[in-house]
C-alpha cells in the first residue's frame, strides 16, 4: 500500500480535503490504536483521554502549543516513558492489535521495532559507521553489517555526503547532517515505525527541507509519527494531523487534551473545532 | 513614534559618566582571594625546594646509578647499601594490587549509581561511599593487619603477618570511593540525549551503560583511575602497618615488603641524626616519589581536560 505520492500543500484547493491520494478509512491499516491514553508525572496529569488511530504508511503529525504533552505522548509509543521514574502511562495503546503495555511485553523489544529521532541530534561520540552499526550490533544482527549501514545511510539521504568518511567522528558533521545520521541510525535496524519528536527544531533553516522530503520518502516503507511546532511543516508532510491543546484546571494544573484528529488537508482548511481554527489561522496570520 | 515624544522630558537630564575611582575594599578582597589561589602553588614550590636541596646533596655522596640501579636497600646497616629498587618494587606491588581492587569495584559502583540505582538508593549509597573515603588510613592499616591477613590465611593463602597482599587489597578498598565518585560524575555528565538515543534503539540498560555511557565518559573514568593510582603510590599508613618495613626484592605479594612511603615514615620518626647520609635518603626517596606522583597527576589533568572537551 502506498500513500499519497505528493505532499499535501496548505492553501491548495479546499476540495483536496477529500484527497484522492489518501486511502479511504476502511482501507487503512491501524498500527497504533490509542484509547483513553493518559500520562502522569507523579501526581501531575500531563495528558488525558487521548483516542486516535495511527495508520500504516502514513505520516501522522502531532501539533499544539508548548507543554500540551506532545513529547509525553509520542514517548508512549516506544515506551520511552518507562525510563522516567515518575512517569505513568494510563489507558490502552495497542500495536498491531497487541497491548503495548501488557506485563508480558518487553519494552526493549518494543524499542527495537519502533525507532525514534529526537529534537536535538544526538549522535554517539563514535564514528559515523559505528553510530549506524550500533542498533544492528546490540540486536546481535550478524553479517551484512556494511550493507546495512550503507542502506540506512541511503534511506536517510546522507550516503553521498558521508560515504568517503565513514570512519570519521559523527560529531564532525553539521547539525542537519547529524540529524539525518540519527534518522539513518534509527532505520538501520529496519524498524516498523519511526517516531520523530520535533526533528527539525534545532536545525538551521535549510536543513528541515531535506528532512521533510525524507519523511515523505520514508512513508513508503515506514509509518512515521512526527511532533512539530511548525504548522507549515505539518501541512507539508502529514497525512493525518492531531491537534492538542492545554487545559488549565483549578489550581493552575495544566493538562494536555486532544482536540481534533483528522486528515491534514481537512484540518487546515475546515477545522471542526474553534480552538483548532484559532490555532491554525493564528499561526498563519 | 508617538510614544517616543510622550516620554521625552519625563527622565531627568543626563548626568555625565563618572571617572574611574579606587574602591579599596575591592582591592583588599582581590588580594586575599589571590593569596588563597596561590597558597597551594607556593606550598608546592616550597616542598620542591625543601626536597631538592638535601636530595641533591645525597646524590653527591651516593651516585644516582647506585641509587636507582641497586637491588639492595639497607641504608641504616654497616655497610650501608642504597639500592632503591626494592622500595620501588614494594610501591609497585601495592599499587597494582590496589588497582586490581579499586578499578573493577569502583567502576562497577559508578555504573550502578549512575545508570541503575533509583534515586532513593543512590541517596543512601553516595554518602555511604563518602564515609568510606573519610575513614582515617591508620584504621584501614589495622583493618589489613588484624582482619584481612587472618582472613587470607583462613581461605588458604599463606601470607606473612605483614604482607603486600592484604595491604594492597585494603588500599584498593580505600580507593573505591575515589574511582566510583569521579567516574560517576563523568558518567552523569554524559548528555541525557545519548542515553535516550541508545535506549530508543532498543539497547538494554547494560548495553547502554557499557557501549555508550562508559565510552563517552572514558577520559573522566581514566582520570579517576590515575587519581587512584597516584594515591596508592603515596599511601603510607596502611602499607606501614599492613605490609611491614622489610625491603624485599620480590614480586611475591604474600611476603613482607616495604614501600617508599613506609620507609620515609619509619626513618622520619626514628632517631637518625640530621644531616647524615641516612637522613638525606629520605629526601632522595621523597623526590623520587614526588616525581612519580607529579607525572601521574599531570597525566590525569590532561585526561580530564580532554573529557571536558568532548561535548563542547
Ligand atoms: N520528565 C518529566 N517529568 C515531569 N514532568 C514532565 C516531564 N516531561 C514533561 N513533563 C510535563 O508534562 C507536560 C507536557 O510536557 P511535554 O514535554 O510532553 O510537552 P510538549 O507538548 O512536548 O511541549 P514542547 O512543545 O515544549 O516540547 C509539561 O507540563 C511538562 O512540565
Ligand atoms: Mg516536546
Amino acid at each position: 500500500m502506498d500513500a499519497t505520492a505528493a505532499p499535501i500543500r496548505i492553501g491548495a484547493d479546499p476540495g483536496m480535503a477529500a484527497s484522492p491520494a489518501l486511502p479511504p478509512p476502511e482501507a487503512r491499516e491501524i498500527v497504533f490504536g490509542v484509547r483513553g491514553a493518559s500520562v502522569h508525572y507523579g501526581t501531575h496529569l500531563a495528558l488525558r483521554d487521548v483516542d486516535l488511530d495511527v495508520y500504516r504508511n502514513f505520516v501522522t503529525a502531532f501539533i499544539g502549543p508548548s507543554g500540551c504533552g506532545k513529547s509525553s505522548f509520542i514517548r508512549c509509543f516506544n515506551r520511552l516513558n518507562d525510563l522516567i521514574p515518575t512517569a505513568r502511562v494510563g489507558g490502552q495503546i495497542t500495536y498491531h492489535g497487541e497491548d503495548l503495555y501488557a506485563p508480558a511485553v518487553d519494552a526493549v523489544e518494543v524499542r527495537q521495532r519502533i525507532g525514534m529521532v529526537f529534537q536535538k541530534p544526538n549522535p554517539f561520540p563514535k564514528s559515523i559507521y559505528d553510530n549506524i552499526a550500533f542498533g544492528p550490533r546490540v540486536l546481535g544482527m550478524k553479517g551484512g553489517l556494511d550493507e546495512r549501514v550503507e542502506q540506512a545511510l541511503q534511506r536517510a539521504a546522507i550516503w553521498d555526503e558521508v560515504k568517503d568518511r565513514l570512519k570519521t567522528p559523527a560529531l564532525s558533521l553539521s547539525g542537519g547532517q547529524q540529524q539525518r545520521l540519527c534518522i539513518a541510525r534509527a532505520l538501520a535496524t529496519d524498524p516498523d515505525v519511526l517516531l520523530m519528536d520535533e526533528p527539525c527544531s534545532a536545525l538551521d533553516p535549510i536543513a528541515p527541507a531535506k528532512i521533510e522530503e525524507l519523511m515523505l520518502e520514508l512513508r513508503r516503507d515506514f509509518t512515521v509519527i512526527v511532533v512539530t511546532h511548525n504548522m507549515q511543516q505539518a501541512a507539508r508532510v502529514a497525512d493525518m494531523t492531531a491537534f492538542f491543546t492545554v487545559e488549565v484546571g483549578d489550581e493552575g494544573r495544566r493538562t494536555g487534551i486532544l482536540i481534533e484528529y483528522d486528515e491534514t488537508a481537512r484540518m487546515f482548511t475546515n477545522p471542526q473545532d474553534s480552538r483548532t481554527e484559532a490555532y491554525v489561522t493564528g499561526r498563519f496570520g | 513614534m508617538a510614544s517616543h515624544d510622550a516620554t521625552a522630558g519625563a527622565r531627568p537630564a543626563h548626568r555625565r559618566l563618572g571617572a574611574v575611582r579606587p574602591r579599596r575594599g575591592e582591592a583588599a578582597g582581590k588580594a586575599v582571594l589571590a593569596l588563597c589561589a596561590f597558597l597551594s602553588i607556593l606550598t608546592t614550590i616550597g616542598i620542591v625546594v625543601a626536597l631538592l636541596e638535601p636530595a641533591l646533596e645525597f646524590f653527591t655522596e651516593i651516585s644516582p646509578v647506585e641509587f636507582y640501579g641497586g637491588t639492595d636497600w639497607a641504608p641504616l646497616f654497616e655497610p650501608a647499601r642504597f639500592g632503591v629498587l626494592p622500595l620501588i618494587v614494594g610501591t609497585l606491588k601495592i599499587t597494582v594490587i590496589a588497582c586490581l581492587v579499586c578499578v573493577p569495584f569502583g567502576l562497577g559502583a559508578a555504573i550502578y549509581m549512575a545508570e541503575y540505582a533509583r534515586p532513593a538508593i543512590r541517596s543512601v549509597l553516595k554518602p555511604a561511599l563518602e564515609i568510606l573515603a573519610g575513614i582515617p588510613t591508620v584504621v584501614f592499616g589495622y583493618f589489613a593487619l588484624t582482619l584481612v591477613t587472618p582472613l587470607l590465611r583462613d581461605i588458604g593463602i599463606h601470607v606473612d603477618v605483614f604482607n603486600a597482599l592484604s595491604a594492597g587489597i585494603v588500599v584498593g578498598v580505600m580507593l573505591i570511593p575515589t574511582v566510583a565518585s569521579v567516574s560517576e560524575d563523568a558518567m552523569q555528565a554524559v548528555p541525557a540525549g545519548l542515553r535516550q538515543g541508545a535506549f530508543g534503539l532498543g539497547a538494554t540498560k547494560f548495553q547502554v551503560s557499557t557501549r555508550v555511557i562508559v565510552p563517552a565518559a572514558i577520559s573522566g573514568i581514566i582520570a579517576s583511575f590515575v587519581l587512584a593510582i597516584s594515591r596508592a603510590v603515596g599511601e603510607t599508613m596502611i602499607v606501614a602497618i599492613g605490609a611491614g618495613l622489610l625491603p624485599t626484592m620480590t614480586l611475591d605479594p604474600r611476603l613482607q615488603t616495604e614501600t617508599m612511603t613506609a620507609f620515609i615514615a619509619a626513618i622520619g620518626i626514628g632517631d637518625v641524626p640530621t644531616g647524615s647520609v641516612e637522613y638525606k635518603t629520605i629526601f632522595a626517596v621523597g623526590l623520587t616519589l614526588f616525581l612519580i606522583t607529579l607525572a601521574l597527576n599531570l597525566f590525569a589533568i590532561r585526561m580530564v581536560r580532554r573529557f571536558r572537551e568532548v561535548y563542547e
